[in-house]
């Protein structure tokens, strides 16, 4: 299958691939992982006229900590996510980069693309919801840097609050205090496909009480959702069996998903609440310091 | 649409050989190397990203080459199963998948060959999880896997100390 022509060109910096953006127009776009736009380009889904490559510029895959902050660079590979120790700091990041795919898409596909991309399946948006995350953006001018936090970055499905012209430089994220813990499973039916479903919840616990909790839903809507009544049900309580069955059910009740070939809505919205459940209980046993492992559902 | 189809060289070097071509944007590097270079042990499965028949390594990592510009590959180091063997012998990875009868038809093999070989680079001695998250993204439709699994246990074995 061969994508419709299209002009190349390649930039070596991401100040001057913003420029080209505005000089080139509309019909121009980004080229990063490409895990996403070369496949929809050859379905002819997307016919861009032109293609900035965003892959030649140095510097732009790191993962660095700074001031009590993951910084991530906009091309930073989900496999170098997965094999950084840094990154392994938030094992919920680790979580997310080590189940994205299979190992040959991880070897790709950039952190950076999947926000920008939006797609309402994408694993890195319902993860970074959970987590005190903010945008840097870039746009052509002298004066164009933003920072965006996570929850506005993101407006709709395959849409971000980026301006054609401006793109993603950095994702940060602040380092959980000790005390809190976070699990990220999504529930897929093969490695390369996206998850039919997927949960991250962060807590922050005292003891057994939860002092905090941050609950996002993924694929079940078209964007992340932010699961606050579930949330709420977790407010200052003993986590309890029944506690988490309230949780379990007000995601349910906040799930929107739509019934395709990964399944009926009411199959979602139930193993996304089962999600929930599995999430909170190892959230719990990280934020007592445990060493779980948790990773993405086969089935 | 482009009204021209201009073209872009590029240069990469090919199971260490140096190449330039010249090639159309929208060209997929796995069609490069099967069209281009007549390199046509690599396959094109799905052509979707999903079976990974069209795994080659590009720098070292294994990638589906066809979700890959071939511009992309510009300046970079590709090796397809072709580049596995050295002075007319099959590479160990190679010998054990024919030992444990790790293929049936071969259309994968290429792809799991060169998936075997990342992980066996990074990894001599991977558990079952290792090696099945490893091969997660190549797609078998005749062996069910076990011999598979089977002939990268073997090629562990035998690379070890390599």
């Amino acid at each position: 299958m061969y994508p419709q022509a299209f002009h190349y060109h390649r930039a070596s910096s991401l100040k001057e691939a913003a420029t080209m953006l505005v000089q080139l127009g509309e019909e121009a776009k980004l080229l990063a992982g490409g895990q996403s736009l070369i496949p929809l380009m050859k379905l002819r889904f997307a016919s861009p006229q032109h293609l900035v490559d965003l892959n030649f510029i140095p510097g732009t895959s790191y993962v660095k900590e700074e001031n009590g902050a993951l910084q991530f660079g906009a091309l930073t590979r989900h496999a170098e996510i997965e094999n950084s120790a840094t990154a392994g700091e938030i094992p919920i990041i680790h979580d997310c980069a080590a189940g994205i795919a299979d190992a040959q898409v991880r070897n790709r596909g950039t952190i950076g693309g999947s926000i920008a991309e939006a797609d309402p399946s994408g694993d890195w948006a319902t993860v970074l919801l959970t987590q005190a995350a903010e945008v840097r953006c870039l746009g052509p001018g002298a004066d164009s840097e933003r920072t965006v936090p996570l929850n506005q970055f993101i407006t709709d499905a395959y849409t971000t609050v980026l301006a054609h012209g401006e793109l993603v430089s950095e994702i940060v994220v602040k380092i959980p205090p000790k005390g809190t813990g976070g699990a990220y499973l999504a529930f897929k039916r093969t490695a390369p496909v996206y998850p039919t479903a997927s949960a991250a919840v962060q807590l922050s616990m005292d003891g057994d009480v939860c002092k905090d909790a941050a609950i996002a839903l993924g694929c079940v809507g078209l964007t992340a959702i932010k699961a606050t009544e579930a949330e709420a049900t977790l407010h200052g309580q003993q986590v309890t069996d029944r506690v988490i069955a309230a949780a379990m059910e007000a995601a349910r009740a906040a799930a929107d998903p739509q019934p395709d070939m990964r399944g009926s809505a009411e199959y979602k919205r139930a193993l996304v609440s089962a999600l929930v459940k599995r999430a909170i209980k190892i959230a719990m046993r990280r934020a007592r310091g445990e060493q779980v492992e948790a990773s993405h559902i086969y089935a | 649409m482009p009204e021209t189809f201009e073209r872009v060289p590029i240069k990469l070097k090919v199971n260490g050989k140096s190449r330039a071509v010249s090639v159309e944007p929208r060209t997929l590097l796995v069609e490069l190397l099967r069209e281009g270079l007549d390199l046509t042990g690599t396959h094109v499965g799905c052509d979707t990203t999903y079976c990974g028949a069209c795994t080659v390594l590009m720098n070292g990592a294994a990638v589906k080459s066809c979700t890959i510009y071939a511009v992309q590959a510009d300046g970079a180091e590709i090796v397809t199963v072709e580049g596995l063997e050295k002075d007319g012998q099959l590479h160990p990875i190679q010998k054990a998948f024919g030992e444990s009868y790790g293929l049936q038809c071969g259309y994968c093999t290429p792809g799991l060959l060169l998936s075997t070989y990342q992980l066996l680079s990074s990894n001599k001695q991977p558990n079952e999880k290792e090696i099945r998250k490893a091969i997660a993204g190549n797609t078998c439709r005749c062996t069910g896997y076990q011999n598979i699994f089977k002939a990268i246990r073997l090629a562990a074995q035998n690379t070890k100390g390599t």
